[in-house]
């Protein structure tokens, strides 16, 4: 335990004793996690394992759906994000999301898609500046820079999750929560996402959760399991560095579900 | 040839006939609905044609423009009837819009409770609720007490009548924007309102407009309310504390009258409302198409 505490102190995101509920329905049971700084770590598990709801909490967005409701802290540098007297508009701008469906605001154009909650305030060309950024670090640049003022909904499904990759961006967080990023997509805009993954631990903290096991030993640098008991809460079985995950897990359950016996 | 119909022939038999049976009742029943369909439209062109027939003969440049002579002197039109129309309406819609836009907004947005669930089984009420009790409730507390008719009072009736409608579609078109956009707006650390105001409203915009432009149609033709609040006038007015004409009252008088000048002079003014409706209602239209598109891609 004393191993656990210190690696929750290290990490610049981490749930501890967390749980979640929709109304009296306990989806996440006492998770307690910590998330490495500019790495990749990935959620995976069974579907209603409680993965995307664990996601959720780690932002404040849980609490947005009605009757929801949150237990434990998460902590953010060492301060916890649940304590009295924290905005979680605050929050989320330092831990941005991108959702399973690209969901782009389809009444902005592209650039003020990008720039919905970056650079108020500034002038004219700093926010295109900050637009360019944030759009050629989710690699969109060269495929919209010449159609900026059009709707976003023209664009691709791939290209329209870049694009709420850069409005994540835009916002300068330090962490980027991902909810399955890429369920919606074909293979080769999965591809390009993932690869788009990789770049981004340059700068961000990445926390990904994702259907596809593949996909996890890909992308991530840790990764960490869950699963529902027979209660229906969803539990953190192991989590650790993803290939150690994949080749040695410590839990016999991992084992199960990475060799495909159920799940 | 029938001599030699095999087993497997005769087994299908049966079912082949039920079969056909099922076809006759299917294409009877499509019959039947395009009947019915082709009656209903066919009543509404019927009445269209007729009221353009009628109402095509009074229309000309003085009808639109001029006030109503008196009695024997020909000519003359309901232009003071158009401008009191559209101020009376003006000023309905400038007060209905706030009000049942924000109702909209905040039972889309906090719409679990007591409060809400009460708020919304009145506005299902005050829609049902005759236009002519409406005008009664405005002659009683805006006309009695003030002890003259004005065209504000009409306003205020109208408004009544056009509320309802827009709180609870623009709740609808609220509640129709998809989670995910507004959740993406909150996890970029938008607050509620600007959530609401910047990016989930506008995309609600086009179903709202068409809601606004539907309501209007609904209150264009309305007389009732009209009879004991605006009254009518002979003359230009524009001062909506004081007695106002207005076209649904013009033809109401007219075609009462007994005089054919002004039964024809009825005719054009229900024509002009009709037109008024049916653009009201193309425009709604196109409106929707647009909002359904952008839901869509």
């Amino acid at each position: 335990m004393t191993a656990a505490m210190a690696a929750l102190a290290e990490s610049v995101l981490a749930a501890d004793d967390l749980s979640a509920y929709y109304g009296s329905n306990k989806a996440v049971g006492n998770v307690t996690i910590g998330f490495r700084r500019k790495a990749v770590t990935a959620l995976i598990g069974p579907s209603g394992c409680g993965k995307t709801t664990m996601l959720r909490c780690l932002n404040r967005i849980h609490e947005v759906a009605f009757d929801a409701q949150v237990e434990g802290r998460v902590l953010l540098d060492g301060q916890d994000i649940y304590a009295a007297g924290i905005d979680p508009m605050s929050i989320r701008r330092r831990i941005g999301m991108v959702f399973q469906r690209p969901n782009p605001f389809p009444t902005l154009s592209i650039l003020d898609n990008t720039l919905a909650c970056a650079g108020r305030g500034v002038g004219r060309r700093e926010k295109l500046e900050v637009a360019e950024r944030a759009l050629r670090s989710a690699a969109l640049w060269d495929e919209v820079k010449d159609k900026l003022k059009t709707s976003p909904l023209r664009l691709s499904g791939g290209q329209q999750q870049r694009l709420c990759i850069a409005r994540a961006v835009a916002a300068q967080p330090d962490v980027l929560l991902m909810d399955e990023p890429t369920a919606s997509l074909d293979p080769i805009a999965t591809a390009v996402i993932e690869e788009l993954m990789s770049s981004l631990t340059e700068e961000f903290t990445i926390v990904a959760v994702t259907h596809n096991m593949q996909q996890a030993a890909r992308v991530s640098d840790c990764t960490a399991f869950m699963l529902a008991d027979e209660t229906g809460v969803g539990r953190l079985i192991e989590v650790d560095e993803t290939a150690k995950l994949f080749t040695k897990p410590s839990d016999r359950r991992t084992e199960d579900y990475i060799t495909g016996r159920f799940g | 040839m029938t001599a030699t119909t095999s087993p497997s022939e005769r087994e299908l038999l049966p079912r082949y006939r039920s079969l056909r049976r099922r076809r006759i009742f299917a294409s009877l029943g499509t019959t039947l609905a395009l009947c019915c369909a082709g009656l209903a439209a066919g009543v509404l062109l019927v009445i269209l044609a007729y009221v353009v027939v009628q109402g095509a003969r009074a229309i000309n440049w003085n009808f639109l423009t001029q006030l109503p002579h008196p009695i024997g002197v020909p000519g003359g039109g309901v232009g003071n009837g158009i401008l009191g129309t559209l101020i009376i309406i003006g000023l309905a819609t400038a007060m209905a819009v706030p009000l049942g836009l924000l109702t909209g907004i905040y039972l889309a947005l906090f719409g679990r409770g007591p409060i809400p669930e009460g708020l919304r089984f009145l506005s299902d009420v005050l829609s049902g609720v005759p236009s002519i009790a409406i005008g009664l409730f405005a002659y009683a507390v805006l006309v009695a007490p003030l002890k003259h008719f004005s065209a504000f009072s009409a306003s205020f009736a109208f408004m009544m009548l056009m509320l309802p409608l827009l709180v609870r579609t623009s709740e609808q078109a609220i509640r129709s924007v998809p989670q995910t956009v507004r959740e993406g707006a909150l996890a970029l650390g938008m607050s509620n309102f600007r959530a609401t105001m910047y990016i989930v409203l506008p995309t609600a915009m086009p179903a709202i407009i068409t809601a606004l432009l539907l309501a209007i149609a609904r209150v264009v033709g309305e007389t009732a309310p009209l009879l004991f609040t605006a009254f009518g006038s002979q003359f230009w007015q524009a001062n909506p504390n004081q007695p106002m004409a207005v076209l649904a009252l013009q033809v109401f008088t007219y075609a009462i009258s007994p005089y054919p000048e002004w039964q024809t002079q009825a005719w054009g003014g229900a024509l002009l409302l009709i037109l008024a409706v049916l653009i009201l209602s193309l425009g709604a239209r196109l409106m929707l198409r647009r909002a359904t598109r952008d839901l869509e891609a």
